[in-house]
């Protein structure tokens, strides 16, 4: 563990992203106390440029202001990011075992359904799915899921598959442990970190996603979000920049922070696949 | 010449059955919508009445079992009917149809233009592995990884169109210019740019970073030390050794990531009102428009099919192996 948190220190970068994000955190905390009234009340003059009093990044086209809006807005992303990955990991770690420790047919029939999943475009099923069941937290979360599984499971499988064989599972196998024992105590364990690697690179993704799907008009429309943001002030870009660019800031720095994070547990708890990146 | 027919017929018959069973999440779509699917069919207009209700009941067999429904609507895929928009009073097809030339241009444009450009900046990064320039690539493609696609639009459109006035914001073309020929050529090609880059950029990032990854790993080849060790020029080393290697695992990924690449393009024609299946989408989700969300997504899941083949005979062109026809 000592020998992990070495690594991790050893590259700056993950040590910025941890930052970053623990800053995006403490927003998201902090949102209801530092604004109060709702992000969608009127808070000053429509159109205000940033530097305003009051409006320290300005205010769209409603009066509304763009900073409570981003504050609001950092608990959607990282609810839904956070979330769905869970969502997803349920679904993909679940699918990943299967298809490893079984193998043969049952390995077979998964990867088959996994491979279909990666072949359809991935954002327009979701953009189908969340228009027809209509926009909601909750139908958004399980969509990004369902979107987001396949390589998770690939990961989980493979991991599964090289562990299977090992002497320590010969040996849980040997002693009479059942099959759920052995996945659970022996194999899962040891292939936690990869799983936990992919995992924080898939927030990142389900919240490039997510905002992506607000964007589209295809958000929760009692939300303040990011995606809604930008979306809704794309038309006046010429007279308003400010409208749009502050809110893609806000998913810019956060989808970068977590992927810097992402990397640097990568090199902490996989130093192995670290050291052959060189 | 039997074995590539064969293989050729294997994947035609992969291909079909892969089409066939996405028609079959489109089936299933429908009915996990909430409600009756005649009216989801119908596209949910409030004022439907209940003898065009029946009408549709009858033709897709809505009363009937829903093994059969599955066999009635894969039918209809079969002979390529994608059913009726009765929002926009069309056929589904003829809409996309319409449609499919402008995503066809956009997204081909913006994978060539990905794969090439990243391709290009991942050698140099690769090949000065700690230099500057690498820093310089490396930094450059984290951020464009992590940058929202219709937030990065929008930027270019803030740059190129309102502050420098170089290229035009939105569209297809210039509206009543009336230009002809070359001219228009050159007209489309301009409003092709900003839309192509912004969808390009983000996969552009991806393979830079394949692309060094994976011209490390092959640096440190045996077959490279060998190439050297026989007197070859770096660039000949690079050139005649290393860079097919290296391309290969940054052409399967490409391959892999050909649907996301489609479904960004959604994103980009909404930003710069492109007049593709991106744009058609984004009409359909207003109105719902459920026939044509789904005839738009089995039509481009058949472009990521597309996609995939076409990176698997770039595969083939690329790999230096003797005999690599699989």
């Amino acid at each position: 563990m000592r020998d992990a948190l070495r690594a991790f220190l050893r590259h700056p970068s993950g040590l910025i992203g941890l930052v970053i994000l623990l800053a995006v955190v403490a927003v998201a905390i902090l949102a209801p106390l530092l604004f109060p009234d709702s992000p969608w009340d009127m808070a000053g003059a429509p159109f205000r440029p940033p530097l305003t009093p009051d409006l320290p990044l300005g205010s769209d086209t409603l009066g509304r202001n763009i900073a409570a809006g981003i504050a609001h807005g950092a608990r959607v992303s990282l609810t839904i990011g956070i979330a769905s990955t869970l969502a997803a990991l349920g679904i993909g770690v679940t699918i990943g075992i299967l298809a490893g420790y079984f193998g043969g047919r049952v390995d077979d029939a998964l990867m088959r359904f996994t491979e279909l999943f990666q072949t359809i475009p991935s954002f327009v099923l979701a953009v189908v799915l969340v228009a027809i069941l209509t926009p909601s937290i909750a139908t958004i979360i399980g969509t990004i899921a369902i979107v987001s599984w396949p390589p998770l499971a690939r990961l989980t499988r493979a991991e599964f598959m090289s562990l299977k064989t090992r002497e320590f599972v010969e040996a849980a196998r040997c002693q009479g442990e059942s099959a759920l024992a052995i996945v659970g105590r022996h194999i899962l364990p040891n292939a936690l970190s990869p799983i936990i690697v992919t995992g924080s690179l898939t927030v990142a993704s389900a919240i490039l996603l997510e905002s992506a799907l607000s964007f589209l008009g295809l958000g929760d429309p009692n939300l303040m979000s990011w995606g809604f943001m930008v979306g809704a002030a794309r038309t006046v870009i010429r007279q308003a920049w400010w409208m749009s660019v502050f809110p893609g800031l806000a998913i810019l720095l956060t989808v970068l922070a977590i992927n810097l994070l992402g990397e640097g547990l990568n090199d902490a708890l996989n130093p192995r696949i670290a050291r052959k990146r060189g | 010449m039997t074995g590539i027919l064969a293989a050729v017929g294997a994947r035609l018959a992969k291909t079909v059955a892969v089409i066939l069973l996405i028609a079959t999440v489109n089936f299933m779509l429908v009915h996990a919508a909430p409600g009756d699917p005649a009216l989801v069919i119908a596209g949910q207009s409030g004022a439907t009445d209940q003898k065009f209700l029946d009408t549709l009941r009858a033709e897709y067999g809505l009363d009937r079992p829903v093994a059969v429904q599955l066999g009635t609507y894969l039918g209809k895929v079969v002979r390529f009917d994608l059913g009726f928009s009765y929002r926009q009073q069309r056929p589904v097809l003829d809409l996309i149809l319409e449609r499919l030339p402008a995503t066809l241009l956009l997204t081909l444009t913006a994978f060539s233009l990905a794969l090439l450009g990243g391709t290009m900046l991942g050698l140099v990064a690769g090949t000065r592995a700690g230099r500057w320039s690498d820093t310089a690539v490396t930094i450059v493609s984290l951020v464009l990884y992590a940058t929202p696609i219709f937030w990065l639009g929008l930027i270019l459109v803030l740059i190129f169109s309102v502050r420098l006035g170089w290229l035009p914001a939105f569209g297809y073309e210039t509206v009543g210019g009336g230009m002809t020929g070359f001219a228009r050529v050159l007209d489309i090609l301009r409003h092709l740019v900003l839309p192509a880059a912004t969808l390009g950029f983000f996969y552009l990032a991806v393979y830079a970073r394949l692309m060094r990854a994976s011209i490390i790993e092959v640096s440190h080849q045996d077959y490279v030390k060998t190439a050297r060790a026989k007197g070859l020029t770096e660039t000949q080393v690079i050139r005649r050794h290393m860079l097919r290697n290296a391309l290969l695992p940054v052409i399967t990924i490409a391959g892999v990531q050909a649907g996301t690449l489609v479904g960004g393009s959604i994103v980009v024609e909404t930003v710069f009102a492109w007049p593709g299946l991106g744009r058609l989408i984004f009409e359909a989700v207003i109105q719902r428009d459920y026939p044509v969300l789904l005839g738009i997504f089995l039509v481009l899941s058949i472009l990521v099919i597309a996609f995939n083949i076409l990176t698997d005979i770039l595969y083939r062109i690329v790999d230096p192996r003797i005999g690599a026809v699989r």
